[in-house]
C-alpha cells in the first residue's frame, strides 16, 4: 500500500503512531516529582527531536546509502534558515512559501555544491564539502552581511516590508492561521502533556520526509546508490554512469537539510550564521552514525538521542547529583558526585565524545545494530521466529 | 611625516609606510602564520603516508601543545598566602600576597626569571608527554582501523578529537588563558632597520620571528631525522611499500608507532610555542584542524615537501588577502581565499602540488 | 501476511482502556486560560531565569554576572548582609522574596551566539516556567533573546549590552536596560580624547562585525569628528578571531596616530596585547605619540590585558571604586562572598535583578503589563534636562547615583565613566582609574535621535 511492502507499511504506521504520540511518550514523569526534570515534553526540544531527524534522515540518504562522508551539510541548513526569514521579512509569517523557497534554494546550492564536490571521491569528497561549508559560514558571517546580518541574526524588524501582511494577521509563525506556538495542555492526573501545533506541523513533514527516504531505499535508485558503495569501479568498468545517481542523493540530501533549516526558523523567526559552522554538520554525522547509518530509523533515534542529551543531560549539575545520591552516607555521595560530575552537566559532550568512539569501535551499526543484536539475543533464548531471517535477508533482494 | 593630504590609500610618499613596507609586514605575517599551518600539515602528512590513517584528531594534539604551557606556567606560579599586614586590599582588610614557590625557593629574581620563560621550559615537558600521548593514541586506538575504511577513521579521530577536547575544557575550564611570552621576547624589533630600509616602519613583535625560526628548526630536523638516519631510511621505504618492508624482516609496526609519536610531538611542540600568540583554548584544535587539512590536500596528500611549501604559501596568501588594498578590489576575499584554492587545486590537480601520481587520485 | 483480526476480547479490552482515559480527571490549559499570563506563578515560589555566556570570547563576563545574579538572590530571600536593598531609594523590597514569594533560580548558557542563547531561552520559558529572563554578553545575544521574550510574553531585563541597537531600533516593550549604550560612550569620551590628546588627529577603527561594533564604531565616529578628527578607516574584524596581526599590521602605515579599538571581551585583550606586541603604542606618527583608546572595557578585561592597559581611555557603566554608600555596600557584600571585587557587568545585573523584583512588588503582580507600567511609572524626571522625554521610573542609590528609567525607550540614564590605565596600580583589582564622571545631561540625547531610531516599543506582552 502506498507502494510500500506491507511490513513496510506497518513500519511507517509504527512510526507515525510513535510521532503522533510523542507529547506523550516523553513525559513519562509526573509533574513535580523528582525525575520531572528528565520529562523532554516541552514544544522546543519536541520540535527539535522533528527537525534533526529530517536533518540526520537526509544525511543518511547520503552517508548510508552511498558511504559518501560529507560535512558540508550546514550551509544547507543555514541556505534555508535565511531563506524563510526573508520570506518573513517580505512577504508575511506564513511558513508556507519560506519553506518552499527554503527547499528550492537549497536544492539549487546542493546542485552547485554538489558537481563540483563529486568531481571526487573519498576523502578528497569530505574535505571539499568541509572547505565549501567553512567557505559560506565565512561569506555568511562577514561578507554577505546585508542579506544574513552576520553575527547578530537576521531577524524580522518593524521597518520590513511584510506585504502580505494584513493588520489582522498573525505576528508570529503561523500555517494560514494555526500559530505555531499555540499550544494544548492536558493535565491527566498528576502529568501535564503539552501538544504544541508547531511540533505536529514539524511531525507530519518528518513523517513524510520518513516515507519518502523508506520510498527511496527501497527502490532501483537506493538499489544503484548501494551498489556504488560496494563497489563503484566495478560500475564503471559495466559501462554505468554512477554521476546523475549520485548528484541526484546530493541534491535530495541537501533538501533535506534545507528544509530542517527552514523548519527551524518557522518555529524561531531568528536565523544565526552559527548554524551554518561545519561542526553543526559534525553534528548531524554523530546523530546518523550513533542511530545507525544506512538504517531507516537509525538516524531519527540518534538525533532524538543527541538532542535530549543536549537539552536534558546538559542541565543535570552538582546540585542535582548530591539530591539523587542523598540517601547515601556523605562520604559516599560526595565520592560519586566528584566521579560523575565530569561527565554530566557541561561535561555532557564528553560523554557524547566518549559514546561515539566507543559505538564507531565496537558498534559501528549504530543503536539500531545494537537493538538487533539485543532482539537476537532474546530470541536466541526464546522461539525463533521467520521474521528475524527476513530482516536479515533484506538487503540483499 | 607631515599629515596633509594623507588619504586612505598610502601610496603618497611620507605618509608612513609606502606598498613594499605593507608588502614585507604581510610576508612576515604569513610565514609566521604559514609555519603553525605547515608544522600540522607535517605530521598529518607523516601520519597518513606511515599509517595510511586520517587523523582528524590531529588539531587537538596542537591544542594539547599549547596546554603545555599553560600547566607549567600555573605550575611555576604555584603560591602560598602570606599576609602583608602594611598593604590592604579593596575591602579594607591586610592584603593577601600570592608568593610563587619558587620565588621563596631561589629568591625573587630566579624565580621572575623561571616564571617568565616557563614556555620554552615547557617544551621540556611537551616532548616525553605528546610522544606519550601519540604512542598511546596510536596502540590504544588507531591501530584498530588500519584496515578501515578512511570515513570510519575520520569519524574515529574525530571522536577522539572531541573528548581530548573536553577533558581539556574540563581541567582548564572554557576560557581562553593568557600565557605570556618570555620577557625578552615580549618587544618587537625594527626588521626594517635590519634589512637596511627606513627605520620605525616596519615592526615586528619578537615573538613571532622565533617561533618561524623555531618552524624552520623543527622542519629540518624531521627531514634530517628522514633522510640521514637509518630509522628514516626504514620509514621513507614503508611509506613507499609497506608490505614489502615487512617482508624483509623488519618489524615497521613499532617503527611506524614512533613515527605516529614523533608526528604528535611536532604537533605538541608547534602549539607550545604558539601559545603566546594566541591564547590557548579547548577548542583551538578544530579550528587549525580545517585549515589544516586544507593544506595537506594542496600539497599533496603523502609528500612531506608539499605539505610544508603548501602551509607558508597558504599563510602567505591568507595573509595577503587581508590587506587592505586588496579588500577593497574583492571584499571579503580573506575569509575565503585559502578555500578557493583549494577547492580550484582539488578539481584540477587532485594529487596536490607535490603529490606523487597516481596516489589517491580517483 | 497477516489479517487484522478482531475478536471480542480484543475490542473489550481497547474499550476500558479508553474509556479510563477518557473518564480520568483533566482539564484543558489553552495556552494560559487558567494563568493570566505566561508562567504565572502558583505556588510558593517564583522562577528566574539567567542567561548568560559560559562559553565562547566573553565567558569571564558571564561567569561575574552569574555570581551577582545569585548574590541578588540571596538577597532577595533574606540571606546575607542585604547588599543595595538597604541602600536602594524605593524600599518596597522585605527579604522575604517577591510578592511573598521565594526566588529561585535556573541558569542557561548563551554561548555568545544568537542561536544558542534563543535556544536556551526557550528551554527556560518552556520547560522551567521563569517569568523574566536576565544576563548576557552580547548586543547580538541580547537583541535576539529580548525578541523572544518580547514574542513569548515575559520580562527580559538586559545584562551587558552596549549597542545602540537594544533599546533603539531594536526596542521592545517587554525589554529593559540598566547599562549604558554606545552613544553615551562617544558623548562621554569625545570631550576628554580631545582635550588629552587634541584636536588634529587622525584616528583608525577595528570594529566587532556585528550590532554592537557596528553602533560602538558610528558613534565614535560621530563625536570624534564634532572634536575636529579625522576618521582614517574602519576595519570590521570577525568576534573571536584571536589573531589580529593581518588588522593590525596595516595600521602601521596608514597615516593614522589614534587607534580606537571596538572589541570586547577576549577579543579586546587579544588585540591591544597584540597592538603593543607590534610596537604600536611607542610608536610616533605625524610627529606626535600614537595612542590606543578602547572605547569600551571591564575591569576583567583590564586584568587580562595586564600592563598593556596602562594609559588607556576607556568608559564604563559602574566601577567598584566609585565613592558611594551603595557601591560599598555592594563591594562589601560581593567581595565577602567571592573574594574579588564586582566588575560593572556584575553590578548591571544586581541591580537589574533588583529594579525588576521592586517593579513587581510596587505593582503587586509578575504580569509583564503591569512590570511594564511600573517601570515605566512617569512620575520621576531628571533634574537639568529640558525634554519631553525626561521622564520614567527616578530611583538612586543602586550604585551610579540618580538614574533614570526612562519610559520612551526602557532605557537607564546616567551619570557616565570615563576611564583611564592606572599607570602604577597597587592591587590586581585597581589597574583602572576614574578620570571623569560625565554627568548625565551630557550624554543625553532624544528617543527620535537617528541613532536610535527605526523601532517601536509596541505594546506589553503578557503571553495570555
Amino acid at each position: 500500500m502506498l507502494g510500500l511492502s506491507k511490513k513496510d507499511f506497518g513500519f511507517l504506521l509504527f512510526v507515525t503512531f510513535l510521532t503522533l504520540a510523542t507529547p506523550i511518550l516523553v513525559q513519562p514523569f509526573p509533574e513535580g516529582s523528582a525525575l520531572a526534570q528528565f520529562n523532554a515534553g516541552y514544544p522546543d526540544l519536541m520540535q527539535r527531536f522533528a527537525i534533526y531527524g529530517i536533518f540526520a534522515i537526509g544525511f543518511n540518504l547520503l552517508f548510508g546509502l552511498t558511504g559518501y562522508l560529507s560535512f558540508g551539510h550546514a550551509a544547507f541548513l543555514g541556505v534555508g534558515s535565511y531563506s524563510v526569514v526573508w520570506m518573513y521579512k517580505l512577504l508575511g509569517y506564513n511558513v508556507l512559501p519560506g519553506l518552499i523557497l527554503a527547499i528550492v534554494v537549497s536544492g539549487l546550492f546542493g546542485l552547485v555544491i554538489g558537481y563540483i564536490s563529486l568531481r571526487r571521491s573519498g576523502i578528497y569528497f569530505s574535505i571539499l564539502t568541509l572547505a565549501f561549508a567553512q567557505m559560506s559560514y565565512n561569506l555568511a558571517y562577514s561578507v554577505f552581511t546585508p542579506i544574513t546580518n552576520g553575527e547578530t541574526g537576521q531577524q524580522v524588524y518593524a521597518s520590513d516590508p511584510q506585504i502580505l501582511m494584513g493588520p489582522n494577521s498573525p505576528t508570529s509563525p503561523h500555517l494560514f492561521g494555526l500559530l505555531m506556538i499555540d499550544s494544548v495542555k492536558v493535565s491527566v492526573g498528576g502529568w501535564v502533556f503539552t501538544f504544541n501545533i508547531g511540533y505536529y506541523f514539524t511531525a507530519i513533514i518528518a513523517i513524510l520526509a520518513f516515507y519518502l527516504s523508506m520510498r527511496i531505499f527501497c527502490s532501483p535508485f537506493g538499489l544503484m546508490l548501494r551498489a556504488i558503495k560496494t563497489n563503484r569501479t566495478r560500475l564503471n568498468y559495466a559501462g554505468i554512469n554512477t554521476k546523475p545517481y549520485m548528484l541526484a542523493v546530493f541534491v535530495i540530501s541537501g533538501m533535506y537539510a534545507g528544509l530542517a533549516g527552514g523548519l527551524l526558523v518557522a518555529m524561531d523567526p531568528l536565523a544565526g550564521a552559527e548554524r551554518m559552522q561545519w561542526t553543526a554538520s559534525g553534528e548531524v554525522v554523530l546523530m546518523t552514525i550513533l542511530g545507525g547509518a544506512g538504517t531507516l530509523m537509525g538516524p531519527v533515534l540518534g538525533a532524538g538521542f543527541i538532542k535530549y542529551f543536549e537539552n536534558i543531560f546538559s542541565k543535570i549539575n552538582e546540585t542535582v547529583l548530591h539530591q539523587w545520591f542523598s540517601w547515601m552516607p556523605h562520604q559516599v555521595n560526595d565520592a560519586l558526585t566528584a566521579i560523575l560530575k565530569p561527565f554530566v552537566g557541561e561535561g555532557w559532550h564528553l560523554t557524547l565524545g566518549l559514546l561515539f568512539v566507543l559505538v564507531v569501535v565496537f558498534l559501528p551499526g549504530g543503536i539500531m545494530e545494537g537493538i538487533r543484536r539485543i532482539a537476537n539475543l532474546i530470541r536466541l533464548t526464546g522461539k525463533p521466529r521467520e521474521g528475524a531471517e527476513a530482516t536479515e535477508t533484506q538487503a540483499a533482494e | 611625516m607631515g599629515a596633509a593630504g594623507c588619504t586612505n590609500s598610502c601610496a603618497e610618499p611620507g605618509c608612513g609606510a609606502g606598498t613594499l613596507d605593507t608588502i614585507i609586514l604581510q610576508i612576515l605575517n604569513g610565514l609566521d602564520k604559514g609555519s603553525a599551518y605547515a608544522l600540522i600539515a607535517l605530521g598529518l602528512t607523516l601520519i597518513f603516508g606511515t599509517l595510511g590513517v586520517v587523523n582528524f584528531a590531529h588539531g587537538a594534539l596542537f591544542m594539547i601543545g599549547a596546554f603545555c604551557a599553560v600547566t607549567v606556567q600555573r605550575l611555576l606560579n604555584l603560591s602560598f598566602v602570606q599576609i602583608d599586614p602594611t598593604r590592604k586590599d579593596f575591602l579594607g582588610n591586610p592584603l593577601k600576597v600570592q608568593v610563587p614557590y619558587v620565588d621563596s625557593w631561589f629568591g625573587h629574581d630566579v624565580g621572575a626569571v623561571l616564571i617568565s620563560w616557563s614556555v620554552p621550559l615547557a617544551i621540556l615537558l611537551a616532548i616525553p608527554v605528546m610522544f606519550a600521548i601519540g604512542v598511546a593514541m596510536e596502540r590504544g586506538l588507531i591501530k584498530h582501523f588500519y584496515k578501515r575504511s578512511h570515513a570510519e577513521q575520520i569519524l574515529v579521530t574525530f571522536g577522539l578529537a572531541i573528548v581530548l577536547q573536553e577533558i581539556v575544557k574540563y581541567f582548564f575550564g572554557a576560557n581562553p588563558i593568557h600565557t605570556a611570552a618570555p620577557g625578552t621576547f615580549s618587544g618587537s624589533i625594527d626588521f626594517g632597520a635590519l634589512i637596511g630600509l627606513a627605520p620605525n616602519v616596519i615592526i615586528y613583535p619578537y615573538w613571532r620571528m622565533v617561533y618561524f625560526l623555531f618552524s624552520v628548526v623543527i622542519l629540518g630536523g624531521v627531514f634530517a631525522f628522514l633522510q640521514f638516519t637509518t630509522f628514516g631510511m626504514v620509514v621513507r621505504a614503508g611509506m613507499n611499500d609497506r608490505e614489502t618492508v615487512g617482508l624483509l624482516g623488519i618489524n615497521i609496526d613499532r617503527r611506524f608507532t614512533i613515527m605516529f609519536g614523533i608526528a604528535a610531538m611536532v604537533a605538541g611542540m608547534a602549539g607550545v610555542m604558539y601559545a603566546p600568540i594566541l591564547a590557548p583554548s579547548f577548542h583551538m584544535g578544530m579550528d587549525f584542524l580545517v585549515l589544516s587539512f586544507v593544506v595537506v590536500v594542496v600539497g599533496g596528500m603523502g609528500s612531506l615537501p608539499g605539505a610544508v611549501l603548501a602551509g607558508f604559501v597558504l599563510g602567505i596568501l591568507q595573509s595577503f588577502a587581508s590587506m587592505n588594498q586588496v579588500k577593497t578590489v574583492i571584499p571579503g576575499i580573506d575569509q575565503v581565499v585559502i578555500y578557493l584554492v583549494a577547492i580550484i587545486i582539488l578539481l584540477t590537480r587532485p594529487r596536490g602540488l607535490m603529490g606523487r601520481a597516481g596516489v589517491m587520485e580517483e | 501476511m497477516s489479517k487484522l483480526i478482531l475478536t471480542r476480547r480484543g475490542l473489550l479490552k481497547a474499550g476500558v482502556a479508553g474509556g479510563a482515559v477518557l473518564a480520568a480527571p483533566m482539564h484543558f490549559i489553552r495556552g494560559a486560560h487558567a494563568a493570566e499570563y505566561l508562567n504565572q506563578p502558583m505556588g510558593s515560589t517564583v522562577k528566574f531565569g539567567f542567561n548568560v555566556p559560559q562559553t565562547g570570547p566573553y565567558a569571564a563576563e558571564g561567569k561575574d554576572e552569574l555570581l551577582a545574579q545569585q548574590l541578588a538572590v540571596e538577597h532577595l530571600n533574606g540571606e546575607g548582609d542585604g547588599g543595595m536593598i538597604n541602600t536602594f531609594s524605593s524600599k518596597h523590597l522585605k527579604g522575604n522574596g517577591v510578592l511573598g514569594k521565594k526566588v529561585e533560580f535556573v541558569s542557561g548558557d548563551t554561548q555568545t551566539k544568537s542561536d544558542a542563547a534563543r535556544a536556551s531561552a526557550r528551554s527556560m520559558i518552556e520547560k522551567d516556567g521563569v517569568v523574566m529572563i536576565n544576563g548576557g554578553s552580547s548586543s547580538g545575544v541580547a537583541i535576539a533573546v529580548q525578541g523572544l521574550c518580547q514574542e513569548a510574553g515575559i520580562i527580559f531585563m538586559a545584562g551587558l549590552t552596549h549597542s545602540n541597537d537594544t533599546t533603539g531600533k531594536d526596542k521592545k516593550a517587554n525589554g529593559f536596560r540598566h547599562f549604558f549604550d554606545a552613544y553615551m560612550s562617544g558623548a562621554a569620551l569625545g570631550p576628554v580624547l580631545a582635550k588629552a590628546y587634541g584636536k588634529d588627529r587622525r584616528f583608525y577603527m577595528l570594529t566587532s562585525d556585528y550590532t554592537w561594533g557596528w553602533t560602538q564604531a558610528a558613534s565614535m565616529e560621530k563625536f570624534l569628528k564634532a572634536e575636529g578628527w579625522q576618521l582614517v578607516k574602519d576595519v570590521r574584524t570577525p568576534v573571536g578571531a584571536g589573531d589580529f596581526s593581518s588588522y593590525i599590521t596595516p595600521v602601521a602605515g596608514s597615516g593614522a596616530d589614534v587607534l580606537i579599538l571596538n572589541h570586547y571581551g577576549g577579543d579586546m585583550i587579544n588585540s591591544l596585547s597584540q597592538s603593543v606586541q607590534f610596537g604600536l603604542r611607542d610608536k610616533m606618527a605625524n610627529g606626535k605619540n600614537f595612542e590606543i583608546v578602547v572605547p569600551l572595557y571591564s575591569e576583567l578585561m583590564a586584568e587580562g590585558a595586564g600592563d598593556n592597559i596602562k594609559g588607556v581611555y576607556g568608559s564604563m557603566n559602574w566601577n567598584w571604586q566609585l565613592d558611594n554608600p551603595a557601591t560599598k555596600a555592594f563591594v562589601k557584600s560581593f567581595g565577602e562572598k567571592y573574594g574579588h571585587p564586582p566588575s560593572n557587568s556584575a553590578q548591571t545585573c544586581y541591580a537589574q535583578v533588583l529594579l525588576y523584583a521592586d517593579a513587581c512588588e510596587r505593582a503587586g503582580t509578575f504580569n509583564p503589563c503591569g512590570v511594564v507600567a511600573a517601570l515605566e511609572d512617569n512620575t520621576g524626571s531628571l533634574d537639568g534636562i529640558n525634554s519631553p522625554a525626561n521622564k520614567g521610573f527616578l530611583f538612586e542609590g543602586l550604585g551610579n547615583g540618580k538614574t533614570l528609567y526612562r519610559s520612551a525607550d526602557h532605557q537607564c540614564f546616567k551619570d557616565v565613566l570615563v576611564m583611564k590605565g592606572k599607570e602604577k596600580p597597587t592591587s590586581k583589582y585597581d589597574n583602572l582609574e576614574i578620570v571623569q564622571t560625565t554627568s548625565v545631561g551630557k550624554v543625553w540625547y532624544e528617543p527620535d535621535n537617528d541613532m536610535f531610531s527605526g523601532g517601536d516599543l509596541g505594546k506589553c506582552n503578557s503571553g495570555a
